[in-house]
């Protein structure tokens, strides 16, 4: 009688284990696809961690994609400045470590200023305002080329696959961090981003005795994240950093007011 | 072979280049002078003027009294070696080593170029003619030694030419002064009755070493050729200019790119060595017609790193026309800055505006697009929010004003305010709603005013009410008021910014 043959007494001895390391495979073989779809594991030590608490349950391997581009989608001049506030917030946390950032576009609108209010250095944010949508693509993948930066974020109404898979590639292989802001887009086409967001303005909290505005706060909601869950949740930016928000702990632990005249 | 100097003395360096440049100083007695210990002290007196008898040392108010109509101009400090050095690098068609004299002479190394114009004595009169043509009063002399030429420059007779190996017989007639020895040391030499070389050339090296120093016996042998005189000649500011000539005329683009690969490298690897960096460059193609075809580059901070000059010109490459073909490219660096050298292995991951990476987009960006869209902000010191920030000059300026963010800022503010229509009480309440392009906005919750009056050293204008305000969706808006109501005319009412 011939001999079984040594591939078949592997698999008969590895069946014996699967019960036990199934999990554990498919666990391993996830975290192995991953690289494939564009998204790489951050080595320890320099995560900067943008802080959005129960966010990161939605995002693959538990924290938020560097080194990766993310869509976000506006309507309206409410929008649009939520938007840049929600990006504000995680730039800042990109930054921490004395890092700089490009911001391009063709209608800038953002008071420098305003942006330490969101834990960013403003002279450590170049500006590009260029004339042209072609200009500004040019210089957004340029820009994702360079290592030097931590974010890049360039305004842009329209996004085509093929510009966000040259983005895409720029940054797997920079590891920097594009933030791609599209307001009034026409066309929600399929592209290469790792996510897509919605950020609204939603009413700030505040006593029914006290007038007065509270902390910025809004709906952000995830719209697509590759091997992530999508969700939406409502975020606060307030102390230099995002506060998740529950219904019922906002009705019984008032939030301390922001003083103003 | 024996070596040959020549020592210039120009005898009224500072005036005659005075006199130079105001022609109409020639006619006229005047004096330069510098301020020293609260008097005006002469430091150098035109011909004119010394013939009666006002000198250098002088003070001005005594040599006014001698000549009343003198002209005192300012002695700029440093002139002599300014002018000095120009003449020197002008001197290196003469020679290539040629050196600095203070206060007011020139020491050049000829061995071996006289016989280029024809002898020696054709060579002296060269630089004479030439020199005096430009209005200069000098004396050039040559001799085997630097002390030798420069005696008899000073002290010497008619002939401007000291023979080979004759300085020793043409210094025994001359006064002790000739061997460029200290004062004092002159002073004591003629006390003791030695007015002339030959009274002490003789006397025992150690009496002299003993009673006058070992200075004397070093200009001695200096003079007479004993001993090496070193000089430190001037370097000639060789411009960072590379040319690369072709056999057969260039008509092709990748022709010139090799061309400026080229010359890029060669003129990098020699600004490597001197520890320079490019800030502006210059591509000039010569055409075979006699045009130029020229393309130029700036950069953010000096580099001289090839791959990334390469990668600025790059993009302009398509500008350049050909025509029938260029036969001499040449690239010269109009700008250049002391650089300092990059540790490019260690120091790969700074982050942040002194990473090299991000000057190099910097500069791509800026050789696309221009400097204009590249903006970077600093803290101004202003209330009104559109002036509470400046353009930066460069990456690496700082401020140090703080920002202000003590008082609720928009993330977006509008370059104008626009005119907007409320429904608001009187006299100092928030709007209760208001009106902006085309769409009512009812406010629910509000906080202000703020005031922010205008700067009346700069402008004049109504002060200005901020009110920070959220609508009925969460819509966050800052508007204000203009001005005070008044009976006669109610105050027009903006918004200025979008809160995120």
């Amino acid at each position: 009688m011939l001999a079984r043959p040594a591939f078949f007494r592997r698999v008969e001895k590895q069946a014996t284990f699967m019960a036990i390391t199934k999990t554990d495979i498919i666990a391993r073989l996830k975290m192995d696809i991953l690289p494939l779809g564009g998204l790489r594991a951050i080595p320890a030590g320099i995560v900067s961690d943008p802080g959005l608490g129960p966010l990161n349950e939605a995002f693959p391997q538990g924290h938020f994609p560097l080194g990766a581009m993310h869509e976000f989608l506006s309507n309206g001049q409410e929008s649009r400045v939520a938007t840049a506030g929600f990006i504000s917030g995680l730039v800042s946390g990109l930054m921490k470590n004395g890092g700089a950032a490009l911001w391009i576009g063709t209608s800038r609108t953002v008071f420098p200023p305003a942006l330490k209010m969101f834990g960013i250095e403003p002279e450590r944010i170049i500006f590009i305002d260029l004339q042209k949508e072609k200009d500004v693509l040019w210089a957004m993948e340029e820009a994702l080329k360079c290592n030097g930066l931590a974010a890049v974020i360039g305004e842009m109404p329209e996004l085509s696959f093929t510009i966000s898979r040259r983005f895409q590639l720029a940054v797997e292989k920079s590891r920097v961090t594009g933030f791609i802001l599209r307001s009034n887009p026409r066309n929600l086409n399929t592209n290469a981003c790792v996510s897509r967001w919605k950020i609204n303005p939603i009413p700030t909290f505040s006593d029914d005795e006290l007038p007065g505005l509270g902390f910025a706060r809004w709906n952000v909601e995830l719209v697509k994240i590759r091997n992530g869950k999508p969700g939406s949740w409502q975020i606060e930016w307030a102390d230099q950093r995002f506060n998740h928000i529950t219904e019922w702990i906002q009705s019984i632990i008032p939030e301390p007011k922001r003083k103003t005249g | 072979m024996a070596k040959r100097f020549v020592t210039i003395w120009f005898r009224q360096l500072k005036t005659d280049w005075f006199s130079i440049r105001q022609p109409a100083l020639r006619k006229q007695p005047f004096v330069l002078s510098a301020p020293d210990h609260g008097r005006l002290v002469i430091t150098a007196v035109n011909e004119l003027a010394r013939a009666q008898g006002v000198e250098a040392g002088m003070v001005v108010a005594d040599a006014r009294a001698i000549i009343p109509s003198l002209e005192v101009l300012d002695d700029p400090p440093g002139l002599s070696e300014k002018l000095l050095k120009a003449i020197a690098e002008w001197c290196i068609r003469y020679t290539n080593i040629v050196a600095v004299d203070l206060p007011e002479g020139i020491i050049m190394d000829v061995t071996g170029c006289a016989h280029l114009w024809g002898g020696e004595m054709k060579y002296i009169k060269d630089i004479n003619v030439r020199l005096r043509n430009r209005g200069y009063d000098l004396r050039a002399t040559i001799a085997d030694t630097i002390g030798a030429a420069w005696a008899i420059a000073h002290y010497g007779g008619i002939s401007p030419i000291v023979e080979y190996g004759k300085q020793m017989e043409t210094l025994l007639s001359l006064p002790p002064a000739a061997l460029r020895l200290e004062f004092n040391v002159v002073d004591r030499l003629h006390k003791l009755g030695l007015h002339q070389v030959r009274n002490f050339i003789g006397m025992p090296r150690s009496a002299l070493r003993r009673r006058f120093g070992k200075d004397l016996l070093l200009k001695l042998d200096q003079a007479l050729g004993h001993e090496e005189e070193p000089i430190t000649c001037i370097q000639p500011i060789e411009p960072f200019r590379e040319r690369l000539p072709c056999l057969e005329p260039i008509v092709t683009a990748t022709g010139i790119e090799i061309a400026l690969e080229r010359l890029l490298d060669m003129i990098c690897q020699r600004m490597q060595k001197e520890g320079m960096g490019i800030r502006k460059a210059l591509f000039t193609g010569f055409r075979v017609d006699g045009k130029f075809e020229k393309i130029a580059i700036g950069t953010h901070r000096a580099t001289n790193n090839a791959r990334h000059l390469y990668k600025l010109f790059e993009d302009k490459i398509s500008t350049i026309e050909p025509g029938l073909g260029i036969e001499l490219f040449m690239i010269d660096a109009l700008k250049s800055e002391k650089c300092s050298i990059q540790q490019e292995r260690l120091w790969e991951t700074t982050h942040g505006l002194e990473d090299p990476g991000l000057s190099e987009l910097m500069d791509r960006m800026a050789n696309r697009f221009g400097y204009s869209p590249i903006r970077r902000f600093l803290p101004a010191e202003h209330y009104l929010p559109e002036k509470s920030f400046k353009l930066s000059e460069s990456l690496n300026e700082t401020t140090s004003a703080p920002w202000m963010i003590d008082r609720p800022r928009p993330l977006h503010l509008l370059s104008i305010p626009q005119r907007i229509e409320v429904t608001a009480p009187i006299p100092d309440y928030p709007p209760m709603n208001f009106r902006y392009l085309g769409k009512m906005h009812k406010i629910k919750k509000a906080d202000g005013p703020e005031r922010i009056e205008q700067e009346w050293w700069i402008q004049d204008g109504p002060h200005r009410d901020y009110y920070a305000v959220e609508d009925e969706k969460g819509g966050r808006y800052w508007l204000f008021r203009s001005g005070h109501y008044r009976e006669d005319k109610t105050p027009n009412w903006f918004i200025h910014g979008f809160f995120a």
